[in-house]
């Protein structure tokens, strides 16, 4: 009789997968890579190498780009202003063409944020190895892919190779018991975890989140949560796929179909953790212990719940953070006062996101002081919210309705941060001068940030119960 | 890529945690469609200080970079690495980096040490009490030393050392693999992405 096989997690059954060669000796994995997404910034030196070195494109059918990071998200029929934004417009827009990449150029209803329009077409799916020189690429691991972000040299191996040479990090299971309260969403639950974790809490780690909080989300929830496993550290997150996956991936544009979905389904229902498989570390977390977060500091661990005051300890801890935030500890986070307010990213510009704000933000007005703007995830996106007249929500209150783009996430484009502005963002990343030098950001959930716009301050959301249409 | 075996160099302490790559290289000189011309740019709004350490003469040529835990966390930015070596740094020394970070250093010859916390503390203690305080890096022997007797030894993995001794690309090491590229490719035919 043979030994029943071990018990495996998700992760050692990606990595078997996709591996073409191993190292010995706890060397690298030579690891195939069946999803490459490219976008404008970090590409243009990779093409140039292959140009340099007489390579071509060996799967262009694997990779798919898109325009995102410096696009303007407003009066898109006039040129770039920027030339050298333009430039590197015009540079992937060539490289696309001269590779044969499929590009989702900027009069394209598809193009929009990477991270968001792979889901959005069906490419991401259950069981892939995806990758993007983009550290959010761990946004599709919600999907129980195997997604992380690159660098622009291993861009150029992987458009030469389709591989990557990796070192198979470390599982860490990150499991979140009973359920979230109401008003409290998947962004608060990842900021909670970044609090408690540490920005470098899960460096070397693949996490896998579990438990049924995880599970009761949501898949655009859990792409929020996956999108941030970067902010901690982590080299990937990932969520087991299952009927709620599948049910979001049915009739997508590249999703498999008729015989071939049967087949994908059985193969994705094989993927998720065997039960009594080891994870290197876990860690256990209580949903309904989650309030809705806003972040005081200069990283998202800088995190606070908004109805407490910014830590007492971080007058020591984060005294550099606190000067440049122009904040004291002690300071009551509902007393933080706001200047401006961005609804969008890859980590919380998706429908779900744009329906919470809007449901706050119905029938009420943005605070005189505040300048309040939403940018659509896609432009698909941008025309589903537009068919549930939440444009005409949005714009009612004083919002500015956007084009789609990663905008004042990192401000590449025009819309940015004046030096000492501060603004409620639902993006990522609080770092200084990350939406504008000079500018202060504050990161919580798509509802939060709509109830700052009207409050002029931050302030929980129940403070705005929904009104009747 | 630059191979790297030892160098030695006068160091510039960067005593802060957590340095993201946006303060590295801000999001507004990432638009070039280059590898080079980021060292300008390195560290931009922090060098707007008169007394950031980046603009005291004492640390001008710098070649080493000291730092704090989680050096290089956040974007995926491999402009971070261009724009150190750019402005002249070829290894740092951190207790740890964030990962991305890290494997971009490898690529592009610039050495990321791992040092304890202890080792580094007696670092910045020394680099602060010499003017022209420098150190020798060798990847050859794995060790950090300097004129007076300080001696730390740290670990490479041995794929990424072996790369960076020798100066190889990973496109020229993977393509030796091809074979096993098209066995993959042909067992998978079926890939739903795309189709």
């Amino acid at each position: 009789m043979t030994p029943a096989a071990p018990p495996r997690t998700m992760l050692d059954k990606l990595w078997s997968r996709h591996t073409v060669h191993q190292e010995p000796d706890g060397g690298p994995t030579l690891l195939y890579i069946d999803l490459h997404l490219v976008h404008e910034v970090t590409s243009p030196q990779a093409f140039e190498g292959l140009r340099l070195t007489g390579r071509r494109v060996r799967r262009p059918d694997l990779t798919w780009a898109t325009l995102d990071h410096n696009v303007p998200t407003s009066d898109r029929h006039l040129p770039i202003a920027d030339p050298i934004s333009a430039q590197q417009v015009e540079a992937l827009i060539a490289n696309c063409r001269d590779f044969g990449v499929p590009l989702y150029d900027l009069g394209a209803r598809e193009q929009g944020i990477v991270h968001i329009i792979g889901p959005e077409q069906g490419l991401t799916q259950p069981g892939l190895t995806i990758v993007c020189g983009d550290s959010h690429t761990s946004t599709h691991g919600a999907f129980g892919a195997y997604a992380i972000g690159i660098g622009t040299t291993e861009v150029e191996h992987v458009l030469a190779t389709q591989t990557l040479w990796l070192d198979r990090p470390r599982t860490m299971e990150i499991r979140v018991q009973g359920s979230l309260p109401p008003g409290v969403t998947a962004k608060d639950l990842i900021l909670g975890i970044i609090g408690r974790i540490g920005t470098a809490g899960a460096r070397g780690h693949a996490i896998e989140y579990t438990g049924p909080a995880i599970a009761a989300l949501d898949m655009e929830g859990r792409m929020t949560v996956c999108n941030m496993s970067i902010e901690a550290g982590g080299r990937a997150g990932m969520i087991a796929p299952d009927d709620t996956t599948f049910a979001y991936l049915e009739g997508r544009p590249h999703a498999p179909r008729g015989a071939a979905w049967e087949q994908a389904l059985d193969d994705w229902r094989a993927l998720p953790t065997d039960p009594g498989a080891a994870y290197d570390r876990t860690v256990t977390i209580d949903a309904a212990a989650t309030a809705p977060q806003v972040t005081w500091g200069t990283n998202p661990a800088h995190v606070a719940p908004v109805g407490d005051r910014i830590p007492e300890t971080a007058a020591e801890t984060a005294a550099r953070a606190l000067a440049y935030m122009d904040l004291r500890p002690g300071t009551a986070i509902a007393d933080i006062a706001l200047d401006r307010v961005f609804i969008g990213s890859c980590t919380n510009a998706r429908l779900s996101d744009l329906r919470a704000a809007a449901a706050v933000v119905r029938g009420r007005r943005v605070h005189p002081r505040v300048r309040a703007m939403v940018v659509p995830g896609s432009g698909l996106i941008k025309a589903a919210a537009e068919r549930e007249g939440l444009d005409e929500v949005f714009r009612q209150a004083g919002f500015e309705w956007r084009d789609a783009g990663c905008s004042m996430c990192l401000g590449m484009n025009p819309d940015i941060l004046q030096p000492g502005e501060r603004c409620a963002s639902t993006s990522n990343r609080n770092f200084e001068g990350r939406q504008g030098s000079g500018g202060r950001t504050h990161l919580c959930s798509p509802a939060m940030a709509a109830a700052a716009a009207l409050a002029g301050h931050f302030v929980h959301v129940r403070a705005y119960p929904r009104t009747p249409n | 890529m630059e191979a790297f075996v030892s160098h030695t160099g006068l160091v510039m302490p960067l005593d802060r945690a957590n340095v993201d790559t946006d303060q590295i290289i801000p999001k507004q000189f990432l638009k070039r469609i280059e590898r080079t011309g980021f060292g300008p740019f390195l560290f931009h709004d922090w060098a707007r200080r008169p007394d950031f350490v980046m603009n005291q003469p004492r640390y001008a040529g710098a070649s080493v970079l000291l730092a704090r835990a989680n050096f290089g966390c956040g974007s995926s930015r491999e402009h971070a690495p261009w724009a150190l070596m750019d402005h002249g740094f070829r290894a740092v020394i951190a207790p740890s980096y964030a990962d991305i970070f890290y494997g971009n250093c490898f690529q592009n010859g610039l050495l990321p040490v791992r040092l304890s916390e202890a080792e580094v503390d007696e670092l910045f203690r020394r680099a602060a009490a010499r003017e022209g305080y420098r150190v020798t890096v060798d990847l050859g022997a794995c060790t950090v030393t300097d004129a007076d007797g300080f001696r730390a030894d740290f670990t490479v993995e041995p794929h990424r050392r072996e790369a960076l001794l020798d100066g190889l690309d990973d496109i020229g090491r993977t393509l030796a693999h091809a074979g096993a590229i098209a066995a993959y490719e042909a067992a998978h035919a079926a890939r739903p992405a795309g189709g």
